[in-house]
């Protein structure tokens, strides 16, 4: 995911001369291709993150669209304060790149694991929070984020996930779910970030008739466009590499919750959210492995 | 003192009404707002490019007021250089407007919403950056207070500035020596300042920051600096200009009465 998100982004620069890139100390084999060919929208600032933000802030006052990239945690949870009075506050045009979302560095422990960052910045207005499911949404994301003026959050993978689409050319409606795989079924699965290839894997080698959702943007949900999910099935399963609390589970039954006391759907489908139960993972092991220690992992009994 | 007359009689209007701010609001932060008041009327004065015509213009010199708690000083100032009507003050601190008691950047003239201290200067580095970038001749002012200085993010900052050469870049620092629980050295000593500045490649010009010719001189020691940041470590008083508020921890949150107010506006001459 994160080649995809270079190298679209480098695409972009190469259209949008306002793109500007701050890196905080991280990124090697990931972002020298940019440095080299936009040296002077490329900036190194150190391992400073609060300071990134702020910098990253300052820029976009002088017109540029500033993309801030760092580790999971680091260009999010260090800088909090920044991204919401800084960043969110102002309306700045900020793209705020956390690579190795979720348990992607599993092994490094907890100080690198970004498990509550969607939370977090879900809470502050103004914010817009993605989560690509795969490298072909990520390309779609980044191309979005270059022409959207505001402040962004995007959660990538690391390196190395499938392609779930068949087919670069997706479109994403702000805010919409995004079917992948459709069975016509009574059930759905919709799963944010990289969860989306470990639920179409499940979905197919189990032969479980279930539609299976991404949902690319986390915030802002389109309302309009959950009513018709809502209403379509009578069962729902969300995955997610986040903590149960205010992740995207806790956004769909927010807005589930929502529309059914404004009268838009008729009645609430039962939702199984799957989600880290309120805890923090600190044994070793590879990201699969600590997705089952946590929890996060489709059962057949999920399924009706 | 001719050359003095402009600036003297702005910083005492800065002055006489951000008494009047705090005391028809019942806010705080009298202290402060009364110790950079003479930074803010050279800056305003004689400095910032900057007119209420040329308030969104991309070549204006920006001014970010970190210490947004001391924003009667600001709105002051903006007010009595026709950013927006005297009149509109009259609704600081009144429900439903936007003249909080902190700096907003919905106030004509206020680039940035400040309050939670530290976050200033980051910005600030990135409006030099992105000045010099553009190759622009604009400059960045930013003022601070000295109890913010504790703050991390100013030190990522001030590192960040130095390394990057951001002669651009001017840092005030309104070192007034007293902060929310006590005087700066006994909570968090910065000393010795102008030695942690000078080693972190800052350009530092130390002088009396009530004294206007001292003032003038180290904005112009600053604009001609080419090769480092400048950062200007202005000794003031808190409180300045009103006796009974000079020094006085109290007046970073009492509010006068009626009678005060007469009293400081007297000391003021008005």
């Amino acid at each position: 995911m994160r080649t995809a998100f270079i190298e679209q982004l480098i695409e972009e620069a190469k259209i949008h001369d306002n793109i500007f890139l701050l890196v905080g100390d991280l990124g090697y084999s990931v972002v020298e291709s940019f440095a080299r060919q936009f040296p002077d929208r490329y900036m190194n600032v150190g391992v400073a993150e609060q300071n990134m933000a702020g910098i990253a802030a300052g820029l976009a006052m002088t017109g540029y669209n500033v993309y801030i990239y760092s580790i999971a945690n680091f260009p999010t949870l260090r800088c909090m304060e920044q991204i919401r009075y800084d960043i969110a506050y102002p309306m700045s045009n900020v793209k705020v790149i956390a690579v190795g979302g979720g348990y992607s560095y599993a092994s490094l422990g907890p100080s690198h694991h970004a498990t509550e960052e969607i939370g977090m910045l879900r809470t502050i207005p103004n914010m817009v929070i993605c989560a690509p499911g795969d490298p072909v949404e990520t390309r779609f994301i980044t191309k979005w984020s270059a022409n959207y003026n505001g402040p962004v959050y995007i959660r990538l993978g690391k390196a190395g996930e499938p392609v779930v689409h068949d087919s670069e050319n997706i479109n994403i409606a702000l805010g919409a779910p995004l079917l992948v795989s459709n069975q016509n079924a009574k059930q759905s699965l919709i799963t944010s970030g990289s969860m989306l290839h470990p639920a179409t894997t499940f979905v197919r080698e189990n032969g479980i008739c279930a539609d299976v959702y991404s949902l690319p943007f986390i915030k802002p949900l389109d309302k309009k466009a959950f009513v018709e999910f809502f209403e379509k099935y009578s069962h729902i399963i969300s995955l997610e590499e986040h903590q149960a609390s205010c992740g995207t589970g806790s956004a769909l039954l927010e807005v589930m919750n929502d529309l059914y006391q404004e009268k838009l759907i008729s009645s609430m489908p039962s939702v199984k959210r799957i989600a880290i139960p309120d805890k923090f993972v600190s044994v070793s092991g590879d990201q699969d492995y600590l997705r089952k220690i946590a929890g996060i992992v489709l059962k057949i009994e999920d399924f009706i | 003192m001719t050359e003095n007359k402009n600036v003297e009689l702005l910083a005492t209007g800065i002055r006489r009404i951000a008494l009047e701010l705090v005391y028809k609001s019942r806010s705080s932060h009298i202290g402060g707002a009364l110790s950079m008041a003479d930074l803010l009327s050279v800056l305003y004065d004689e400095f910032l490019r900057i007119t209420p015509e040329t308030v969104k213009h991309p070549m204006r010199d920006r001014f970010i007021l970190s210490k947004g708690h001391a924003c009667t000083g600001l709105y002051a100032v903006l007010a009595l250089k026709g950013f927006f009507p005297m009149s509109e003050l009259d609704v600081y601190a009144q429900n439903g407007h936007h003249f909080l008691t902190h700096a907003t950047h919905y106030v004509p003239g206020v680039e940035l919403s400040a309050g939670s201290l530290g976050h200033g200067l980051p910005i600030a580095c990135g409006l030099a950056l992105g000045a010099r970038s553009k190759a622009e001749n604009w400059r960045t002012y930013c003022m601070v207070s000295d109890g913010e200085m504790d703050e991390g993010s100013n030190w990522e900052a001030i590192l960040f500035a130095g390394h990057n050469h951001l002669s651009n870049l001017c840092l005030i620092i309104d070192y007034n020596k007293i902060q929310s629980l006590g005087f700066t050295k006994d909570i968090l000593n910065l000393e010795p300042l102008s030695d942690k500045l000078k080693a972190f490649n800052w350009n530092v010009i130390e002088i009396d920051g009530h004294d206007y010719s001292m003032i003038r001189q180290a904005l112009k020691v600053a604009q001609i600096e080419k090769n480092k940041p400048s950062v200007i470590i202005a000794h003031t008083i808190k409180g300045k200009g009103v006796s009974f508020m000079e020094n006085e921890l109290l007046w970073h949150y009492r509010n006068p009465n009626e009678e005060q107010l007469k009293s400081a506006l007297k000391e003021l001459q008005i």
